[in-house]
């Protein structure tokens, strides 16, 4: 009797809960109509940025985080045609997707081309053929950040305090083997776009220099949180997107570009060639380069950047364009350059010296 | 012929009960484990993986000093946690089993695992807080003038070594506690008939028969410990690598499965040359 009571009272229950799960999934269904699927940098994941066109477009984004293009082709590599409606990737590596043949063609007039920041249009990396398959969001600098309470800024100018044993123990590097080689090759006065095998050898003596002088390589949170907790002095690959967001708590956090210049770093958003939702996917990447949503990416909770639309500007407050240094950029785009970009093969050599550096 | 039916029946029910178990490990251990070790066998070249069978990616493992200082970086972690651990959690076994009143030993087992309750990222972070040049730990000491330059206990090896054995002391509490309890008080009852003091009891008796609880706790802390990726990640300051850190290398950025699988495989030998090391004192017996 008790059992049956028992199993009356469980089959209830489990009718309740059921019942309960369906309305929560008819809600579900009722709320967004329809879902698009964006593989992202973390910046996308901002309920800030992401809400304000989920609810004008009765639409659900589901947003899969990665971090580094090797992470975001892999998950490309392993997942179906059709799975992903919009990609955002690194802006010199957009031809290595569009070499997989997994982005679409989107329409130029449909784009906000002419309000981008001319350095940042990058037809050569963003288009071919003639034919645009993404189009960049957002830029910023892999360059040195710095407690400036605690170290002299002079020294900041000099890239090759890096790997100097100055501030010896004191320094983050920012565990991302591309811009990190970038700099070096910076630091030694060569072009980021002319990084060879040839300038491996020397690229490799310095960066087992800057590792004897570094406390700890760190990802983007360990950086942020080393510098910020005092842990350590200078991020060396770190820049606004470090120090940006912590300006209003951490006032003592700076970030300069030295004097051989530093690294550029750009994100190109697109849409896949498999997409079932195209026009909806076009939609998001339009919303993306408005001038609000350029301003909600730019001082997204997990990184700031500088928006690539110049009209973003209208939409950023004093300070917030005071944390982005939105009136040196034009200095910055001149002294910077590009991420190297390297064959198969020299890719491999770097994620090698960078590994290697590691374990040392 | 009757005994014969029954036989088959019985062996019917028999494959019965363990056919679920069988289907479940074969799709979910074996099928995929000789797809990763075939996969292990074949090469990324470029930007391609090229399913020509070698033995490359191996021959790579041990003549590229950073691949194999990988293994060795999670050897030398992991022996010195599963030691650290087993040190720290026999006395406390031993105190709450022999020392704490019987109505009190369930509740002060919580407080020992109480760790276990919060999420294994947020504990390791909350460990790098602590032990950063900011932290608790070295504010206290240069709050009372024990030291005048912070510690480097942050961001390197002591600190994994520090989130890891805080994690496996409650794992090894637990094995060896239930170890201890399960030990009739008779046998040191009879070591003191025959002369022995407490600690001859303790190292002729009472050790040796906790032992199987003590090599299960030390196999498992081996095994979780060996194949950890996140605390290394967050408190090792990347200062080092172990090899699961290399394979997450492998996959995230070079999209190099072929070497991710032979790095794997390598992983799991380090881990059956532990079991059979500690394969007698793993079986199923009572003290």
């Amino acid at each position: 009797m008790t059992r049956s009571i028992a199993g009356a009272s469980a089959r209830r229950l489990f009718s309740t809960a059921a019942t309960l799960a369906s309305v929560a999934f008819l809600a579900g269904q009722v709320s967004a109509a329809e879902e698009l699927n964006a593989l992202v940098w973390c910046d996308h994941t901002d309920p800030a940025l992401i809400e304000p066109f989920e609810k004008a477009n009765d639409v659900k984004v589901n947003l899969k985080e990665y971090e580094g293009t090797g992470a975001g082709i892999s998950i490309l590599e392993q997942s179906r045609p059709g799975d992903w409606d919009v990609m955002v990737i690194d802006a010199v590596d957009v031809h290595r997707v569009i070499d997989m043949g997994r982005l679409g063609e989107m329409p130029a007039d449909a784009l906000p081309s002419a309000d981008l920041f001319p350095e940042l249009r990058m037809e050569a990396n963003n288009t071919r053929d003639g034919k645009t398959y993404a189009v960049t969001e957002k830029f910023g600098y892999n360059t040195i950040s710095y407690d400036k309470t605690k170290v002299d800024p002079k020294d900041m100018e000099d890239l090759s305090v890096i790997w100097s044993d100055k501030y010896k123990g004191r320094i983050a590097l920012y565990d991302y083997y591309l811009p990190m080689i970038g700099l070096v090759q910076l630091g030694l006065g060569n072009k980021t776009a002319e990084l060879s095998e040839a300038d491996m050898p020397a690229i490799e003596e310095k960066l087992s220099a800057m590792k004897a002088a570094s406390k700890q390589v760190a990802d983007v949170v360990s950086s942020q949180t080393a510098l910020a907790t005092g842990e350590v002095d200078i991020l060396v690959g770190g820049g606004e997107w470090i120090t940006a967001s912590l300006a209003k708590d951490k006032p003592n956090l700076d970030w300069t570009v030295p004097k051989q210049g530093a690294v550029r770093w750009a994100q190109s958003i697109a849409v896949m060639k498999d997409s079932t939702k195209p026009d909806l996917a076009l939609k998001f990447v339009q919303y993306i380069l408005s001038p609000e949503g350029q301003a909600r990416l730019a001082t997204s909770s997990c990184y700031w950047g500088m928006p690539t639309n110049q009209k973003a500007g209208e939409h950023l407050a004093p300070e917030q364009k005071q944390a982005l240094r939105w009136d040196d950029q034009p200095g910055y785009l001149q002294n910077t350059q590009l991420y190297p970009v390297p064959s198969a093969e020299l890719d491999q050599k770097m994620q090698d010296a960078w590994t290697n550096m590691m374990q040392q | 012929m009757t005994t014969a039916t029954l036989e088959d029946r019985e062996r019917r029910r028999a494959w019965g009960f363990v056919a679920p178990a069988l289907l479940w490990t074969l799709a979910f251990f074996v099928v995929p484990f000789l797809y990763m070790a075939a996969m292990s066998l074949w090469l990324r070249q470029g930007r391609d993986i090229v399913r020509v069978w070698n033995l490359d990616n191996y021959a790579r493992f041990f003549t590229e000093s950073a691949l194999l200082k990988g293994l060795t970086n999670s050897l030398e972690i992991t022996l010195t946690v599963t030691a650290l651990s087993v040190l720290l959690a026999y006395p406390l076994a031993w105190i709450i089993a022999e020392r704490v009143p019987k109505r009190w030993q369930r509740m002060a087992l919580i407080l020992a695992i109480l760790p276990f309750w919060t999420s294994y990222v947020v504990r390791s972070y909350s460990w790098l807080l602590v032990l950063s040049k900011g932290g608790v730990i070295n504010q206290a000491l240069l709050g009372i003038g024990l030291i005048s330059e912070p510690l480097e206990i942050a961001s390197n090896r002591t600190a994994t070594v520090i989130g890891f054995v805080h994690f496996f002391v409650m794992l090894l509490t637990l094995t060896i506690y239930s170890n201890l309890i399960q030990l009739s008080p008779n046998y040191r009852r009879a070591a003191a008939d025959l002369g022995a003091n407490g600690f001859q009891t303790f190292w002729h008796v009472v050790l040796p028969l906790t032992l199987p609880g003590i090599m299960t706790g030390a196999f498992l802390t081996f095994v979780l410990c060996i194949g950890d990726y996140i605390t290394p990640q967050i408190l090792g300051g990347n200062n080092e690598l172990v090899l699961p850190q290399i394979i997450m290398l492998q996959i995230g950025r070079r999209a190099d499965f072929p070497m991710a699988a032979a790095l794997s495989i390598i992983l799991m030998l380090a881990v059956t040359a532990a079991y059979l090391l500690c394969a007698r004192w793993l079986k199923i017996e009572r003290a």
